[in-house]
């Protein structure tokens, strides 16, 4: 397929741009530039002379610059005037890694360079080695590696835990990372980053490459390509900066339609989008979460009377039903593409002449990649059209919209390489060859993420992976890992080798079901007939997700609605169901938290009507009533309205810090006002408010100072509180289950050994349990509380905003609810509800048998009763 | 540790009680059954030792499991003070379990075993009697109308009191599920959920289960944080 052609081999156009006079561009390669009317563009020239002073680049350029070849002409080069020839006696190791977040993006590649290396006769090869390449060409390419070798992240883990990986690595010359913004700020990038260490000391001399988007914080990329002295000031890449090509033209939708006051399907701007597709060649319509891709792709084709070409595309569904629509794509065949993050990096798979993103952009760097989507021609702009779901997102996107235009980026700074990431890569280089533990710390710490490793973190990994780091040493006898008399740390077992390349990975899914659409030979009076197999599998969904439904609920599905049968032998059976909406509501509310300078933007926003202008009409109205009935939140205040409202008492803050951070907030809260008496409820939170419900009227104890405000949101919430609630919740369980398994706790299951993660789920569980009250400052809990600080918690961000609001909380004590607190108030009974919800369920479920007649079938012995007695035995 | 040193437990808690083959019984939110004619108190499936038994395979689990159980069963025995203890089998992972035993632990349990009866029933995981421990060892148990054994039997079983299948339970609701351990009780036959703390549990609507209650003849009381929901059937889950 040749469709990415014009990105990677040069859009250049021929301009009076210097060549090759200086010398750094050999003939062979001047002549093939000019065989194509091309020149070289000045950033490819500035990283080959980079590269000849033995420097290591950060290429920051937008998509479409030429950036992926700008990256390997310094290696072709290089590789064109080398003296070394292969023959079969000598090993010859690979000259250049190019490591890609992406399969696909390293087979592509593979596809590209070949051109350029055919058409200049260059004397090298270039293959791709990725978790799809067969064992056989795998054996052999470490017998006879090629001279680029094109990888991932993990393949390239794989390879230095080798017990060859000196030997393989030592002609090492350069590593390109691609997309080098999307990998650093994961646990993939930590392993990667501790990867990077060891090949610098396999390859001493090692140049690297990073390619990447623009970041708010490009010296985080600089240091991280390149060796640091711990306790030296950071060592920097050199860097390269392409300046952005024509700025894109970006507008919102300002339907004239009633923009909704919550929700997350924008159905009322549905009519605008299919206008905007039809005319278009080709579209990409962007939203943050697969249920939001399935809920638009199916309204679309609802109104799409012209029937013209829309396609879905998500994570979730059968590789092979996206590997048709990425050709389709490609062809030319489509009109539009509904996709998830899966189309944000790598490939361009068309001519997308148009960007549509669909809900709230949640960062204005992010919203600039995805709209970057759109023609990969540097001196056109691309275009993109914002559609907020909602009022709040309005503002969102006016806030994002002027962000762009001013340049801003707000990608995530580089945090603290991850604990449990450690503990894989100390097996690994276990596995690789007997280590040296103060070497090893000092290779580790070389690397930028891990430069403030301390030795205390360091031997509690060590101990970890060896005996489980526990302070009662009970497995020393069966230890992983041993001191040997030499001094040096090896393995104790070959087979923890084995064991260790199946477990290698820090990407821990969540356990998926395949769903498969099964025939139903039904009988005529309703009850569920036989279930026929054979269906096709429509793709993956999550096992939590299936687990809560109950037979013939209906969902939303791979563009349909789909009816609930049960799950048969690790397989979730399912019909077509016949009504047209599904009847559990399946959006999962936004994965990605609103960014810090967003929430700014929006605050800012709100607090000055003289911004309002920007805004539609019915928006402006909203904000105006809001001004009158209550009051707008000054920029750095916290506004709290307190209101009843039938027969209970309501608490709505607007702090705007993102979904993650209210839930915390809102755990906490109700657990203060539970123990100020006033017994709450529960509570909902979206990404810009929190709403919390009880008994009694809140208005009046804060009023009364039972408590003050300032008390109920003290950042002393964070000490005991905090420590109380994360002992049992399930999220800082989840997060501890992917510890475990990337620190090689509990092994990863791999397809086909059983039938599902529950097993998994629970033990791990009840691990936490045991550990959290006997070693609570282990090395996993240690790792689990990092995750939790900016992960599913957001407990950082949560601190900084009770700081911030310390002194500034503003208490409105209101009759009515507020226009501001509308859009949180509808999300109630929509959205998951927190609180003591668990044993709520129990309660509900137990009185259901105490309605049955308590005889049912069943014999209960004497009268056949039970009972709940206050009794002391 | 001495039995005094630890708090006692004596705040009111609510009670389940049941009639099980004509005989008062009840179930304790700790997961034990408590016989309060005969003063008697029965948990099942302790699996001490299990950590170290994961641990001869290089999967090193806290190694605090049986410190755990042990401190959980040593509360329960303060709160209900029994005459007679039955660990109902699987009281240790593996057969190597009792010597793998920590000196500490070994205390504990001849602190708790002190001035009352102890039986250990056989389970598949530990069928032979525990060396080097107090009490009685014994296959099977019958007492007054009710029989004590680890696997529950398909035969008609009036007053058989089991463990070995750890029962759980699972709600489902509005999108949100609870699992929890749970007895599992017709009127006849009694299954007790699992006391150690790392022991994880099979859905009663496992089909384990089936040929030992009627399909929906039963009675699942899964364990909240202070009492015990009874829940019919209709309104299980299935994992």
């Amino acid at each position: 397929m040749a469709v990415t052609k014009p990105k990677l081999i040069l859009m250049t156009a021929p301009a009076a741009i210097p060549t090759g006079e200086d010398g750094l561009l050999p003939e062979r390669f001047q002549q093939w530039f000019a065989d194509r009317g091309w020149a070289p563009r000045p950033h490819q020239l500035e990283l080959i002379a980079q590269a000849r002073a033995g420097s290591s680049s950060l290429l920051i350029a937008p998509t479409g610059a030429g950036k992926t070849l700008a990256g390997f002409l310094p290696s072709l080069i290089e590789l064109s005037q080398a003296h070394e020839r292969r023959n079969s006696s000598h090993f010859i190791g690979p000259h250049t890694l190019y490591v890609s977040p992406l399969k696909a993006l390293a087979v592509d590649i593979e596809r590209n360079l070949g051109m350029p290396v055919a058409e200049m006769g260059l004397p090298l090869t270039v293959e791709t080695r990725t978790g799809d390449t067969p064992t056989h060409k795998r054996q052999r390419q470490k017998l006879s590696p090629p001279d680029i070798l094109l990888t991932t992240p993990e393949q390239v883990a794989l390879l230095i835990a080798s017990r060859d990986a000196e030997r393989f690595f030592a002609r090492l010359s350069t590593v390109v990372f691609d997309e080098l913004h999307s990998l650093t700020p994961s646990k993939r990038g930590d392993l990667l980053a501790l990867g990077l260490a060891r090949l610098r000391r396999l390859a001493p001399g090692l140049r690297t490459i990073g390619l990447s988007a623009t970041v708010a914080f490009p010296d985080d990329l600089r240091a991280w390509l390149v060796e640091q002295q711990p306790d030296a000031p950071r060592n920097l890449a050199e860097m390269v900066v392409v300046g952005e090509g024509a700025p894109p033209e970006i507008s919102i939708r300002h339907s004239e339609a009633r923009i909704p006051w919550s929700g997350h399907t924008a159905r009322y701007a549905l009519p605008e989008v299919l206008e905007a597709i039809q005319s278009h060649r080709m579209t990409l319509v962007f939203v943050n979460t697969r249920w939001q891709a399935e809920m638009l792709f199916s309204e679309l084709w609802r109104i799409n009377e012209e029937a013209l070409p829309i396609a879905l595309h998500h994570g979730s569904l059968d590789r092979g039903q996206r590997r048709k629509v990425e050709a389709a794509m490609a062809a030319g065949s489509l009109r539009a593409v509904v996709a998830t993050s899966t189309l944000d990096l790598g490939i361009d798979w068309g001519d997308v002449d148009l960007v549509i993103h669909v809900g709230a952009p949640k960062g204005a760097s992010r919203l600039a990649q995805r709209i970057g989507r759109a023609n990969h021609r540097m001196d056109e702009p691309s275009r993109g059209l914002l559609v907020p779901s909602n009022r709040f997102e309005v503002m969102e996107c006016q806030a994002a919209l002027e962000a762009n235009e001013a340049g801003i980026q707000d990608t995530p700074p580089l945090r603290p390489g991850a604990l449990d990431v450690l503990c894989q890569h100390i097996l690994g280089m276990a596995v690789a060859a007997p280590f040296d533990l103060e070497a090893l710390y000092d290779e580790v710490r070389s690397a930028e993420s891990y430069r403030g490793l301390s030795y205390e973190d360091f031997e509690q990994a060590v101990d970890f992976v060896a005996t489980g780091g526990y302070a009662l040493r009970s497995y020393e006898r069966y230890a992983k890992i041993r001191r040997r008399k030499d001094g040096l740390w090896a393995l104790s077992h070959p087979k923890l080798a084995q064991q260790y390349r199946l477990n290698l990975g820090t990407i821990v899914e969540a356990p998926m079901l395949n769903v498969r659409l099964a025939s139903r030979r039904g009988s005529k009076d309703g009850r569920p007939g036989t279930i026929l197999r054979g269906g096709r599998v429509l793709g993956k969904i999550e096992e939590y997700f299936l687990e809560q439904l109950v037979p013939g609920d209906t969902f939303q599905f791979a563009g349909q609605v789909l009816a609930f049968v049960g799950i048969h032998e690790n397989e979730a059976l399912v019909t077509r169901a016949e009504a047209n909406d599904p009847a559990i509501p399946s959006y999962a509310g936004g994965k990605f938290p609103l960014s810090t300078y967003l929430a700014a933007g929006v605050r800012a926003m709100l607090a000055d009507p003289a911004h309002w202008e920007k805004l539609p009409a019915q928006v402006r109205d909203w904000l105006s009533i809001q001004r009158e009935v209550s009051v707008l939140p000054s920029k750095d205040a916290l506004l709290v309205e307190t209101f009843p409202r039938e027969t209970k008492f309501y608490m709505v803050a607007y702090p705007f810090e993102g979904r993650l951070a209210h839930q915390t907030l809102g755990m906490l809260l109700t657990r203060r006002l539970e123990r100020a008496r006033a017994r709450p409820l529960g509570f909902v939170a979206n990404d810009y408010a929190l709403a919390v419900w009880g008994l009694r009227d809140m208005g009046a104890l804060f009023a009364a100072g039972t408590p003050t405000l300032t008390e109920l949101f003290d950042e002393d919430m964070l000490g005991d509180d905090l420590e109380e609630w994360l002992a049992e919740s399930y999220l800082l369980k989840r997060s501890f289950r992917n510890c475990a398994i990337i620190a090689g706790l509990i092994e990863r299951r791999h397809p086909g050994e059983e039938k599902s993660g529950r097993q998994v789920t629970i033990s791990t569980d009840l691990i936490y349990d045991v550990l959290r009250s006997h070693e609570p400052d282990h090395i996993l809990l240690k790792a689990t509380r990092a995750d939790a600080a900016t992960g599913l918690l957001d407990i950082r961000r949560l601190g900084e905003m009770l700081s911030r609001i310390q002194g500034r909380i503003v208490h409105q004590r209101l009759a009515h609810v507020s226009p501001l607190a509308i859009p949180a108030m509808l999300e109630i009974g929509r959205e998951p509800v927190f609180g003591e919800a668990q044993e709520d369920l129990l309660v509900e479920a137990s009185e259901e048998l105490m309605r049955e007649a308590m005889g049912s079938e069943a014999d209960f012995g004497a009268g056949g009763d039970f009972s709940q007695r206050r009794d002391l035995a | 540790m001495a039995l005094a040193e630890t708090s006692h437990r004596d705040e009111i808690l609510p009670e389940t009680r049941i009639a099980l083959s004509g005989r008062e019984l009840v179930l304790d939110v700790s997961g034990a059954l408590w016989d309060p004619a005969s003063r008697m108190l029965v948990v099942a499936d302790l699996h001490l030792e299990k950590a170290s038994s994961f641990g001869r395979r290089r999967t090193f689990l806290p190694p605090y499991d049986s410190a755990a159980t042990l401190a959980a069963l040593h509360n329960l025995i303060l709160r209900r003070k029994p005459k007679t203890v039955i660990c109902l089998g699987d009281s240790f992972h593996d057969g190597g379990g009792p010597e793998r035993l920590a000196e500490i632990d070994r205390g504990k349990i001849a602190a708790l075993q002190a001035g009352r009866e102890w039986i250990w029933i056989a389970g598949n995981h530990d069928p032979a009697p525990p060396p080097g421990l107090g009490g009685d060892c014994l296959a099977e148990l019958s007492h007054s109308g009710l029989t004590f054994r680890h696997e529950p039997t398909e035969a008609i079983a009036q007053g058989e009191i089991a463990g070995h299948l750890h029962p759980c339970g699972k709600i489902a609701r509005r999108g949100r599920s609870v699992r929890r351990r749970a007895f599992v009780t017709d009127g006849t036959r009694l299954i007790l959920p699992s006391f150690g703390v790392l022991t994880g549990g099979l859905n009663v609507l496992d089909r384990a289960f089936v040929g030992l209650f009627a399909r929906r003849g039963f009675i699942a009381f899964l364990v909240g944080a202070d009492r015990l929901y009874p829940v019919a059937p209709a309104s299980l889950r299935p994992d």
